[in-house]
């Protein structure tokens, strides 16, 4: 294989500097990637102990209500900002962005590492705020007036406030430094129809980043104000709405679950093509569905907001548009399948994640039709099938692209093969646990269990037990994931600089496994041969 | 047919045969540097001392952060600055990329104007509000629009003239003259600001009087702490001309000063249009469908 690079650049900073100043994108995506994993750790935790608690009716263990509502809020927090954004976003994005493009670094190699930085303080932010004062149990959503000072007079929502505030601010930074290093620093001739898809999903990522964060940041500020400085914009008895904080919040809230969906996406089609050693199946289509899916994306955003009471017309248009959606996702769908179609497919662990990925999030998208029409939704909003469709479509979805790209790239970043078959037992161990975790869930939410609650009525018991096995399978497959993170960084099994054959045509097989510290000293250039 | 958007690996090889031992690449990656990790404890600090002092304990943890803050703006900019002046660290293209950097900064920025707006509108229209006061609220004196407000918007209006002015002539290497004008225009910043903070001393409401100053205060605040910001910058810039720091095809410093002031500009005729005159027109009495 190819090296393009040079030992000769190869001299790195050593010792805890080398981390803590970093200005290397690989370094630093390898920071994201741990911090995910701790911080998945104990987001994972939480999510045992609200199964366990909910394993049977009546109380088990958690003696005290809000601490469960403390579970639930820090859980969702957690898995959304510090597990797939910081993994699929800053661990693959900062690793991949500029190995699949041909440029040495980001564009902003300072910014990138405070971006890193921001995060890990958030972190800690966000875990005082569960501890603090009885903790915040608001549920991520930090819907007024629960979130309000009258229901949470300590400091625990406001910590979770700055904590959002930094990993916000550590998002815009990290979208200005994605959408700048694609626009700017592509390899000649890798026209924008010519980029990777990942390199498509991840600047349209960092555009929803950059343009639904800031409101974020704005209605928490005025959340904020409200809480400690007399202000009144959620207060009625001021003048204000709380309704606003929901418009405010799913405004971002909507496109926020694309950010972490889109990069899934990217990753998904490079797997898919790589492993059914072809090129993607109509590949324009999916540039384009996925800009689409961006765009629509931002005018959805009052679906989550059925039952507070619109006129039927805005309902109308709330149901219309967010359907839209499904089309292009649907290209999506189809587009991965005809790639598969007739190629010559290697059922390896990240593949087989890929397609684990098809299939969660198609039932997930199906229950999102579901709750799109308004006039259902008024039946299943705030129940378990909500838990359900949001699980399949985002949360394990992006759980498994995230499992996949690990698997995908693992070799390029610790230049070690991981153990096959231990991968794929991994997988099957997953991929059960998952699904009887959350299949479940629908049939409790369409019973009317509410989402949120600590205790439920007996006539629920018999699917949430099945739902506690299943995280304690999953639980297993978490911990199995380490298993077969630590057998491959001690293994002694190389790596080849392009491990899956001809079916990987990115740049990122171009370079040596592990990828040197410094790659793409001389530009690549990528322009296509001349007709012959 | 697809094309294949990526190399091949036939010719991968020989990308590489081409290459020889030196950088060739046109990008500039800077060594580690410690400002990063400063600033994320700046921020942390901050963080733990706001809401300290919302808590009714004492504000020094939140000014010791302040202070961490902007040690790390002066140490981080003044390597940057120290960077754009040394020959061969930031290429053409780097340059570009400093433009596109700043002006998705500016986009984030108007974004989160976009979130006060809304609340301005969210509120004053009865047809949004399940609340719906009228608007504005009874009891709130307003300030006029023909008044100050008005006059501070000729200032920012002038102001975009004369940075402008500046701009030209830093294009035209006409040094003294551009240092003038971004004097000016800094100046007329800070006039704003003192006009601005005389109208809040003088209005009859305070912030926690209901949700028209909530909106008015926090609208109209962060706007004007984007105008001191850009008004510091241009100062910035202003000392940097005198130092020689920009040459006619070398001043992405001064650019970005532009750029912003353009935005806060612009923000603030939003602002005068919505919350000053549209706001204070009677349409919010109308009752609720
Ligand atoms: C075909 C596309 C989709 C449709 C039509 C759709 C529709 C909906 C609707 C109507 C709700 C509100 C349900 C309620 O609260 O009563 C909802 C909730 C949710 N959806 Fe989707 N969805 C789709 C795809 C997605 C995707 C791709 C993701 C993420 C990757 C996602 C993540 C979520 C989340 C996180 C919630 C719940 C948020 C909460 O209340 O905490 N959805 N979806
Ligand atoms: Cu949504």
């Amino acid at each position: 294989m190819s090296d393009i690079t040079h030992d000769h650049h190869d001299h790195r900073p050593s010792g805890w500097k080398r981390w803590a100043y970093s200005t290397n994108h690989k370094d630093i995506g390898t920071m994201y990637l741990v911090l995910s994993m701790v911080a998945a750790i104990i987001g994972g935790a939480a999510s045992i102990l609200m199964r366990a608690e909910l394993h049977e009716p009546g109380i088990q263990f958690i003696t005290d209500p809000q601490f469960y509502n403390v579970l639930v809020t820090a859980h969702g927090f957690i898995m959304v900002f510090f597990v797939v954004m910081p993994a699929l976003i800053g661990g693959f994005g900062n690793w991949f962005i500029p190995l699949m493009i041909g440029t040495p670094d980001m564009a902003f190699p300072r910014m990138n590492n405070v971006s890193f930085w921001l995060v890990a303080a958030a972190l800690i932010l966000l875990v005082i705020a569960g501890f603090i004062d009885g903790g915040a149990g608001t549920g991520w959503t930090v819907y007024p007036p629960l979130s309000s000072a009258d229901y949470h007079p300590g400091m625990a929502v406001d910590f979770g406030i700055l904590a959002l505030h930094l990993a916000g601010a550590s998002s815009i930074l990290g979208a200005i430094n994605f959408i700048t290093t694609i626009i700017n620093m592509r390899a000649p001739g890798m026209t924008f129809h010519r980029m990777p898809l990942f390199i498509w999903a991840m600047l349209l990522t960092a555009f929803l980043l950059l343009l639904a964060i800031p409101v974020l940041a704005g209605a928490l500020t005025m959340l904020l104000t409200d809480r400690n400085f007399g202000t009144a914009f959620f207060a009625p008895d001021g003048g204000g709405d709380p309704v606003l904080w929901q418009h405010l919040f799913w405004f971002f809230g909507h496109p926020e679950v694309y950010i972490m969906i889109l990069p899934a996406f990217g990753i998904i089609s490079e797997i898919v093509s790589t492993f059914s050693k072809k090129p993607i199946f109509g590949y324009l289509g999916m540039a384009y569905a996925m800009t689409s899916i961006g765009v629509v994306g931002f005018v959805v955003w009052a679906h989550h907001m059925y039952t507070m009471g619109f006129n039927v017309e805005t309902r109308a248009y709330f149901t219309l548009a967010t359907m839209v959606i499904a089309v292009p996702t649907g290209i999506k769908i189809f587009s991965w399948l005809a790639t598969m179609w007739g190629g010559s497919i290697k059922f390896d662990t990240p593949m087989l994640y890929s397609m684990g990925f098809i299939f969660l999030f198609v039932v997930g998208g199906v229950t999102g039709v579901t709750l799109a029409n308004a006039g259902v939704d008024m039946a299943f909003h705030d129940t378990y099938f909500v838990v359900a469709h949001f699980h399949y479509v985002l949360s394990i979805s992006a759980l498994f692209s995230m499992y996949a790209g690990f698997y995908y790239w693992l070799g390029k970043m610790s230049g070690k093969r991981y153990p096959e078959w231990l991968g794929r037992l991994q997988f099957w161990v997953t991929f059960v646990g998952v699904n009887l975790l959350f299949f479940p869930q629908h049939f409790a939410g369409m019973a009317g269990m509410p989402r949120r609650i600590i205790d439920y009525p007996d006539a629920y018991a018999g699917w949430n037990m099945v739902s506690s096995w299943g995280a304690y399978v999953s639980a297993v497959g978490g911990i199995l994931f380490f298993v077969v993170l630590y057998k491959t960084l001690t293994s002694n099994v190389k790596a080849d600089a392009n491990e899956w054959g001809v079916g990987a045509t990115t740049l990122e097989w171009t370079v040596d496994s592990p990828a040197p510290f410094h790659t793409h000293e001389v530009t690549p250039n990528v322009a296509p041969e001349p007709a012959e | 047919m697809i094309s294949v958007y990526f190399i091949n690996h036939t010719t991968a090889g020989e990308t590489s045969m081409a290459s020889d031992t030196v950088k060739t690449h046109p990008w500039h990656v800077p060594e580690p540097s410690p400002w990063p990790i400063l600033g994320t404890i700046a921020g942390f600090v901050m963080a733990i001392g706001g809401i300290w002092y919302m808590h009714e304990g004492p504000i020094w943890l939140l000014a010791v952060g302040f202070a961490l803050l902007i040690f790390t703006f002066y140490g981080w900019w003044r390597q940057v600055i120290i960077e754009s002046n040394t020959a061969g660290m930031h290429s053409e293209q780097t340059k570009v990329g400093l433009r596109y950097g700043f002006l998705f900064f500016i986009i984030s920025e108007l974004m989160f104007f976009f979130a006060f707006f809304w609340a301005f509108f969210h509120s004053s229209l009865p047809l949004l509000s399940k609340v719906a006061v009228p608007w504005p609220p009874a009891g709130i004196e307003l300030i006029p629009a023909d008044g100050v407000p008005l006059l501070n918007t000729l200032i920012l209006l002038t102001s975009s003239v004369t940075v402008t002015i500046a701009h030209h002539a830093l294009i035209e290497d006409k040094r003294s003259t551009a240092t003038k004008w971004t004097f000016i225009t800094a100046i007329l910043g800070v006039v704003f600001l003192f006009f601005q903070a005389e109208e809040y001393i003088v209005a009859t409401f305070k912030l926690s009087d209901g949700i028209y100053p909530s909106t008015f205060y926090l609208a109209t605040g962060f706007h004007g702490f984007h105008v001191f910001v850009g008004t510091c910058f241009l100062f910035v810039c202003g000392f940097r001309l005198i130092k020689g720091h920009f040459t006619p095809d070398h001043h992405i410093g001064f650019e970005s000063a532009a750029w912003y002031w353009h935005f806060v500009d612009v923000v603030w005729i939003f602002l005068y249009i919505n919350v000053y005159i549209w706001g204070s027109l009677p349409f919010g009495h109308i009752s609720p469908a």
